[in-house]
């Protein structure tokens, strides 16, 4: 199964639309967490919003997260060691006030994990490579090993 | 002294600033820590019985932050942590502030949310905390916050 969400607070109907017409080819089902967004999938489930402790049920269940670039979803795909690919909001388009998610892509991109389509075009291609992943976690990131070794340095009061 | 005999209160509010806290665990697993956060039914799906509660308040609620202060207090008088860490928000930063009421040392990660700019509790921690880092390389110029990676 595969989880598409977009937050609460937006509708993100550009996302929608580019996994609901992929959706028939990815042999599995699909869930859309839809937010305020006005498009009607065809092709798989979808709800405005899902409750939090169902919603974790769901990423515990799916193979793959994709998802509006939200720090808040890439830390529970982290935590839930599922792949994510981010697609960012643009500004441009009026999907978010400002371009801060395309910022947090691009620093984000090449993490273990996660997976950034810029434009929807490449979303096909980022999702097949997500599925393909396998074994890994965000602790072998190489920045997260770098943070937990400074943490442990902190509190047993070892040189930084 | 043990590493598993170090006292460690680690805070973090609900939502995104607990989901760092939580992918900092494994290293924090190795030491006695306890947790404090504004939402302990999360801390519940995450198997941790003992979790301290916390009363959730911002910079615009003054009653609310006055609350949250005395229960970091009252925490840090029980717990008597030697260590303070927290990944946010501001009944995190009280913690950290009560910690040092009691000499605990104490470190305040920023949120890898703020890429662009330091959370104003992250900016009160530069000078309140005895460190505090961020996860992003760009906002560690001046060498304050410093910068030892991120939660991903």
């Amino acid at each position: 199964m595969i989880i598409v969400t977009v937050g609460m607070q937006l509708g993100f109907d550009r996302l929608i639309a580019a996994v609901d017409a992929l959706a028939p080819g990815l042999g599995m089902p699909v869930i859309a967490q839809t937010g305020k967004g006005s498009y009607r999938p065809q092709h798989m489930e979808a709800r405005a919003s899902i409750a939090p402790a169902e919603f974790e049920a769901l990423v515990g269940e799916a193979r793959l997260i994709v998802a509006h670039a939200g720090i808040g979803t890439v830390l529970t795909a982290a935590r839930c060691r599922k792949p994510i690919v981010l697609v960012p909001r643009r500004a441009e388009l009026g999907e978010h006030r400002n371009d801060h998610q395309l910022a947090t892509v691009r620093k984000l991109a090449g993490r273990p994990g996660i997976l950034v389509a810029e434009q929807e075009g490449l979303l096909a291609g980022r999702i097949a490579e997500g599925l393909a992943l396998e074994d890994w976690s965000a602790a072998s990131s190489p920045t997260a090993q770098r943070l937990h070794g400074a943490l442990a340095a902190f509190i047993e009061n070892r040189p930084l | 002294m043990e590493n598993d005999r170090i006292r460690v209160l680690a805070a973090a509010s609900g939502g995104g600033h607990w989901e760092q806290l939580m992918l900092l665990r494994p290293t924090l697993a190795q030491y006695d820590v306890r947790f404090a956060t504004t939402d302990p039914a999360v801390a519940l799906q995450h198997d941790i019985a003992e979790v301290e509660s916390l009363p959730d308040c911002n910079q615009n609620m003054p009653v609310a932050s006055a609350r949250c202060a005395l229960a970091a207090l009252r925490l840090v008088l029980k717990h008597r942590p030697q260590v303070v860490i927290s990944t946010g928000a501001a009944p995190g930063f009280f913690c950290i502030l009560a910690g040092r009421l009691i000499g605990a040392r104490t470190l305040w990660i920023d949120s890898v949310a703020n890429g662009e700019e330091l959370s104003m509790c992250g900016k009160l921690s530069k000078r309140f905390a005895h460190e505090c880092w961020t996860q992003w390389e760009n906002l560690a110029a001046d060498g304050n916050p410093r910068y030892f990676g991120a939660v991903l």
